[in-house]
């Protein structure tokens, strides 16, 4: 089968919809390039809004680099998030719903203004930023094994699937962000623990990233959307009965349970 | 002494005098474990007394202890289920933003911990959280300089005891701060070697909280009859992965309230 933009765009959102799992594009298509796959992506979005679901703001994925070494990838990603995407706190991520979920805490911001690049900077950007709140990702790549390339992960709107925010806002002159640290909880024990400077140095830096990098293709972050900056440890699975807990030092908890 | 309990001590002291050798040579050793499998943890805290009561001999001081293995990945890695624990001697302490000659040790890396001073004496066992947090006098940013004796630091959890838990030296930060109003369990840490940002992360790392691993410390040596005095420094464990250094390098770790700490390495 020879690939499009358009027959992906179709593929991926059937294989979001079947729960299906499938192969890399790249596998076929060999030298799809990433520029191709934000194409997909946009094309993705395009058609997510015709059927009713609204835009709500922007995510980063492979901001940490521990991630971009796991993944040999060595850019960040972006990926759009929609209304169909929130999960509202206390919900279970039902394994029925998707393929293989995985979930990472993030830091998130709730833009006051409009943020459009180039030129845009960490300082800047932050200047944009309204509230700043925990953010749990659930990511869920449509390829078995989480095996792709850029190509691939990008017209898969980058592995999103949902996202759940939580209670505690803080005005960003209110937080150290880069000292922000989160403890991962499994099953009631501590595994793994980060701060904000995982996410290239801070998530300030990242955000600034995601408006210079829609810039180039003429899109800008508008205020009252979200952004989610990327992952600041490692994505953890979330299989159904599984008790997972993320505890901010400033930003408070978020808790995961799987279900069924 | 029955005769196999006499071959058995001299054994351990063999194993003791290899290691100790090794800190004067600079040339790391094969783990004791290769050519001793019946070792056991017992047998591996004897052989590191050994190399106390002789560096004791020699007039040094024991100014405190450090817990490691204190984070589930590395119980995991190791194969236990529970910590382990050194002793830092007063010839261990480095100061920050001097030099520490890196050709003093073999294979050395930085580890980022929230160091405690006790301020009372504590005698274990039966120490609960409560009673520890009172006898703390205050928490100090610090790094240990962990090393190991031990080739390419293929170490089991028999080998690390007896190699002195891999310690290797202490740098300690210089702003103190008392316990009342600190969360140790959110307190954020950024290591970065060489002005690159190498890991991060948060005090629960530490067995759950850095506390936690100072009670288990206590209590594990009360039962050897060991208590905590005033002004003995704790290391609890680290928050991060442990990151190699070298001569040249600049460590630095920044724990979020409670200020930083600086090694170099020439």
């Amino acid at each position: 089968m020879t690939w499009s933009m358009d027959s992906i765009a179709t593929e991926v959102l059937a294989c979001e919809a079947e729960r299906r799992e499938r192969e890399p594009f790249t596998d076929e298509w060999e030298d799809m390039t990433l520029w191709e796959g934000y194409a997909v992506q946009d094309e993705a979005l395009r058609r997510r809004l015709a059927r009713g679901e609204h835009l709500t703001g922007v995510k980063l994925g492979l901001t940490s680099k521990a991630k971009q070494e796991r993944m040999n990838l060595t850019r960040p990603l972006l990926g759009w998030l929609t209304d169909a995407m929130i999960l509202p706190v206390g919900t279970p991520v039902s394994a029925s719903r998707f393929i293989h979920p995985r979930v990472e805490p993030e830091i998130v911001f709730v833009m006051g203004r409009d943020l459009v690049g180039p030129g845009i900077s960490a300082a800047t950007a932050m200047a944009a930023v309204e509230w700043v709140v925990a953010g749990v990702e659930i990511i869920d790549s449509r390829f078995a094994n989480f095996r792709f390339r850029a190509p691939d992960v990008v017209s898969d709107n980058s592995s999103s699937a949902a996202y759940v925010t939580g209670g505690i806002a803080l005005r960003p002159d209110q937080i150290d962000l880069g000292g922000e640290a989160v403890s991962v909880e499994i099953g009631g024990q501590i595994v793994d623990s980060a701060t904000g400077a995982a996410i290239l140095g801070h998530p300030g830096e990242a955000l600034a990233l995601a408006a210079n990098q829609l810039a180039e293709r003429g899109l800008r972050i508008h205020a009252g959307q979200i952004v989610l900056t990327g992952g600041m440890t490692d994505a953890y699975p979330v299989p159904a009965g599984a008790q997972l807990a993320f505890h901010f030092a400033h930003l408070g908890s978020i808790h995961i349970m799987g279900g069924e | 002494m029955s005769p196999s309990e006499d071959g058995h001590t001299r054994k351990l002291e063999e194993i003791a005098r290899t290691l100790a050798d090794a800190y004067v040579t600079k040339q790391a050793v094969p783990p004791p474990i290769q050519s001793h499998p019946e070792l056991t943890i017992d047998d591996a805290y004897e052989i590191q007394m050994c190399q106390i009561r002789e560096r004791l001999v020699e007039g040094n001081l024991v100014r405190g202890y450090k817990v490691g293995i204190t984070s589930v990945a590395m119980q995991k890695m190791v194969g236990v289920d529970q910590p382990d624990f050194g002793h830092l001697m007063r010839d261990m302490f480095h100061l920050e933003h001097m030099p520490i000659p890196a050709a003093d040790y073999l294979q050395p890396r930085v580890e980022p911990e929230i160091a405690f001073v006790m301020g009372k004496e504590l005698s274990g066992p039966g120490v609960n959280v409560a009673e520890a947090i009172r006898a703390v006098d205050f928490v100090l940013p610090s790094l240990e300089l962990i090393d190991s004796r031990v080739e390419n630091w293929k170490i089991g959890i028999v080998d690390t005891i007896s190699d002195n838990a891999s310690s290797g030296g202490v740098i300690l930060g210089s702003k103190p701060t008392k316990l009342d109003g600190v969360d140790l369990t959110t307190v954020g840490c950024n290591l970065t070697v060489d002005s690159q940002l190498v890991a991060t992360g948060a005090g629960s790392a530490v067995l759950g909280s850095p506390i936690n691993a100072l009670v288990w410390l206590c209590n594990t040596l009360g039962a050897r009859g060991i208590s905590f005095k005033p002004g003995d420094v704790i290391l609890p464990g680290s928050i991060t992965v442990a990151k190699d250094v070298r001569a040249g390098s600049v460590a630095r770790a920044e724990f979020t309230g409670l200020g930083s700490v600086t090694a170099v390495f020439s």
